[in-house]
């Protein structure tokens, strides 16, 4: 890209959840950068040597952060899901073969990651081959760039552990990130407690698995100090943790994904391997409770959890099939029926997807803001559509959205001033 | 969309229409008063080919089977996947896709993930019978149990049925559930609450701790086996407490209606969930009929998933 490009992205309806801004305007970009941004930029038109985009009253937010995906399938083709889904960063999970917990894999990742069309970052494990017992170089690898550190999965289960890393996290001001779930009550279970699960004969999981590690873990920063992420909450119960945690003063923070918003446990009905996933499906209770986590703001983040899995791994048995669900494309139109349903604001849903990742990992995008990077995405909120897993960009298409009615497409997404996706592609 | 047992599978009780469910039973009976009086019977699958997929040992299951069908005049094939073929890395989609393509007329499969008979289906062109999917359902277990209770007992709605044991873990017991209730019966289930499946009152049925309290003036005993293959850890303490508190004796026994039935479906584990004299009392139980019972009620669901539309009653 070549330094001082100018594009001027006109007739726009500027969104930037950081500031609370909601108007009608135009943005400029100069290379990478974002430079200018108002309702009254540009007013008299558009000088020369400046290309011009006309978004025709689309929204223009900051490019969506996506801080859970598994690299399932080659970065390639993920990126491009990412793209079309508006997602202009994504930090990837440990979850590798051989599992990302040494520095010249986070430098291996990072290199990678400069090849792809959008920005890739990584978390490293937190223990060793995600082993639960001995911590990885925490310092180092967050020197090399590791945004965060995560037994991905896998929870972390022992309490000493646990208390050990971020008690030494704290030093690096690294953050612990934990898959809440207490593993003796999930043991093999694959679905949620309950009526579904009984009727199915599918091993099941006490919601309270979740709440019950997230409140021991609760004590273990009150006890340890350090930074705490609950990856993926999805019971009303965990909510109320958090909720009382935040009150508290304590750092902990939580993020949830579409299918724990958009889904509940009934969707597994008729043992529907798409639907499964980890934590798995809830009540409609939990998922109540989980949108309104995200319109009261105690939910930090939304991700995606993206997991791709082909046919093979899907066609199996419910029990024996792999949980996951590819999720970057459809994450957008998916937290825009929180708004559309009337249970958030725009800026909230918004927020959960741009600074909120960005200031949970620290990073300078996911706002509009002179001299952040030009990584936006320009969508338009209403038209109606069917979801279609068959126009997936990713390989994989194991998606439980497939038919759903949604609201809410990706128009143009970009990254460091550059046009890495346009509808129709 | 029709009843997933209408024309082309028979995969699980529940759903099944109250109709569909006699008709079964009265032609189950019709074939079991056929061989009983030795008279003969219909080849109605002659030149057909029935696959008995046990991807789970069971002898007495697939003998059932298997004699079903040969009595029915089919050609009968078993295949026992066993653990190693599993490990060479063949799918359960692959196994039935290999077998699809040499065109039986039928395939019988016994799988441990509940679901797996459903997804087979999906996939092959021929009729699936469910000879049980994990937890899920054993439907022919639950249809030779529900003739096995009509002609002792000349009906099923009204009475009272308690089903004991492992609830959790058993597909016998859920396809039981379904089946009784959909004929009228009042169903109770009686464990220890470590084997009682969550919300389990919501399929219909009263839960009961207490075996005394559970057994009260019960018309059936339907007894299950503890099933130590499927317990991963310590549901309960050990098999000697588990007899005191719910194994089927004549004290506990006492408690149900005099002339109460006993069944089991077997194999039993004695002096852990039925004592041995119980299971013997042959006025009491029906336990050797289920068997009997077990092979007729398997020919008439051969018989209605293979010649849908021909109105075969067993012979003229």
């Amino acid at each position: 890209m070549s330094a001082g490009r100018r594009v001027a992205y006109v007739n726009a309806r500027l969104l930037d959840p950081a500031t609370g801004f909601d108007e009608q305007g135009a943005l400029l970009t100069v290379g990478g950068e974002i430079a200018e941004l108002g309702a009254s930029l540009f007013a008299d038109g558009v000088p020369d040597g400046t290309k011009v985009v006309d978004c025709a009253g689309a929204c223009l937010s900051p490019g969506l952060i996506d801080v859970h995906v598994f690299l399932g399938e080659a970065l390639e083709t993920t990126a491009l899901a990412a793209a079309a889904g508006g997602v202009t960063t994504i930090v990837v999970q440990p979850d590798m073969d051989p599992v990302l917990d040494q520095v010249a894999m986070v430098d291996y990742m990072n290199r990678r990651g400069l090849e792809a069309p959008i920005n890739v970052h990584a978390m490293a494990a937190a223990t060793k081959a995600f082993a639960g017992e001995q911590m990885t170089e925490i310092g180092m690898l967050t020197e090399a760039g590791a945004l965060a550190f995560t037994d991905s999965r896998k929870p972390i289960a022992d309490a000493n552990v646990l208390r050990r890393l971020l008690t030494y996290a704290s030093t690096y001001n690294a953050l612990i990130v934990q898959h809440v779930e207490e593993p003796s009550l999930a043991r093999d279970g694959c679905a949620n407690e309950g009526e579904v699960a009984t009727r199915l004969g599918l091993p099941d999981i006490p919601p309270a698995a979740e709440v019950i590690m997230l409140e021991r873990d609760i004590r273990l920063v009150e006890l340890a100090g350090g930074k705490y992420h609950a990856a993926q909450l999805s019971t009303a119960a965990a909510f109320e943790a958090v909720r009382k945690a935040k009150s508290a003063g304590l750092p902990i923070t939580c993020g949830t994904t579409p299918a724990h918003f958009a889904l509940n446990e009934l969707a597994i009905e008729e043992y529907r391997t798409f639907a499964k996933i980890s934590p798995p499906l809830r009540s409609e209770d939990d998922r109540k409770a989980t949108v309104e986590a995200i319109a009261d703001g105690t939910v930090d983040v939304i991700v995606s959890a993206h997991d791709p899995h082909d046919e093979d791994s899907k066609r199996l048995p419910f029990t024996l099939a792999a949980p996951g669900i590819v999720g970057l494309e459809t994450m957008l139109p998916l937290a825009l029926e929180i708004h559309h349903g009337g249970h958030a604001p725009l800026l909230r849903v918004l927020g959960a997807m741009t600074c909120g990742p960005a200031d949970l990992l620290g990073l300078p995008a996911g706002r509009l803001r002179e001299h952040a990077p030009a990584d936006l995405v320009i969508f338009d909120p209403d038209t109606p559509r069917r979801l279609d897993s068959a126009l997936l960009h990713s390989k994989a298409k194991n998606s439980p959205f497939d038919g759903r009615p949604v609201q809410g497409e990706v128009v143009l997404t970009v990254v460091g001033g550059e046009s890495v996706f346009e509808r129709g592609e | 969309m029709t009843s997933k047992n209408s024309h082309r599978h028979l995969l699980g009780i529940e759903g099944m229409p109250e109709t569909e469910i006699v008709d079964l039973l009265d032609l189950g009976d019709s074939y079991l008063e056929r061989y009983r009086g030795a008279a003969p019977i219909e080849q109605v699958l002659q030149g057909r080919t029935q696959i008995n997929l046990f991807f789970e040992d069971s002898t007495r299951t697939r003998t059932s089977f298997e004699l079903a069908g040969k009595r029915l005049g089919a050609n009968v094939i078993n295949m026992t996947v066993s653990s190693s073929s599993i490990k060479k890395g063949e799918t359960l989609i692959d196994t039935a896709m290999t077998l699809n393509a040499m065109r039986p007329d039928v395939l019988v499969i016994r799988h441990s993930a509940a679901g797996a008979a459903a997804l087979l289906a999906q996939k092959v062109d021929c009729a699936v019978i469910n000879a049980g999917d994990g937890r899920h359902e054993h439907p022919t277990q639950a249809l030779l149990d529900a003739l096995t209770i009509r002609r002792r007992k000349g009906r099923i709605a009204g009475l009272i049925v308690a089903i004991c044991g492992d609830i959790m873990h058993s597909r016998v017991a859920r396809s039981n559930i379904h089946l009784l209730n959909t004929l009228g019966a009042q169903v109770r289930v009686v464990a220890p609450p470590t084997l009682l499946p969550a919300q389990i009152e919501r399929l219909g049925v009263s839960a009961h701790n207490d075996m005394r309290e559970g057994l009260k003036d019960a018309d059936i005993v339907m007894m299950l086996r503890l099933q130590t293959e499927r317990m991963e850890g310590a549901f309960v303490p050990s098999t000697r407490e588990y007899f005191q508190f719910y194994g089927l004796d004549a004290d506990k026994l006492a408690y149900a209606k005099d002339d109460a039935l006993t069944m089991h479906p077997g194999p039993m584990n004695r002096g852990v969930e039925i004592d041995t004299s119980v299971a013997d009392d042959i006025d009491r139980s029906a336990i050797r009929e289920q068997v009997e019972l077990g092979v007729a009620v398997r020919m008439a669901c051969l018989d209605a998933l293979c010649c849908q539309g021909s109105n075969s009653r067993g012979g003229s």
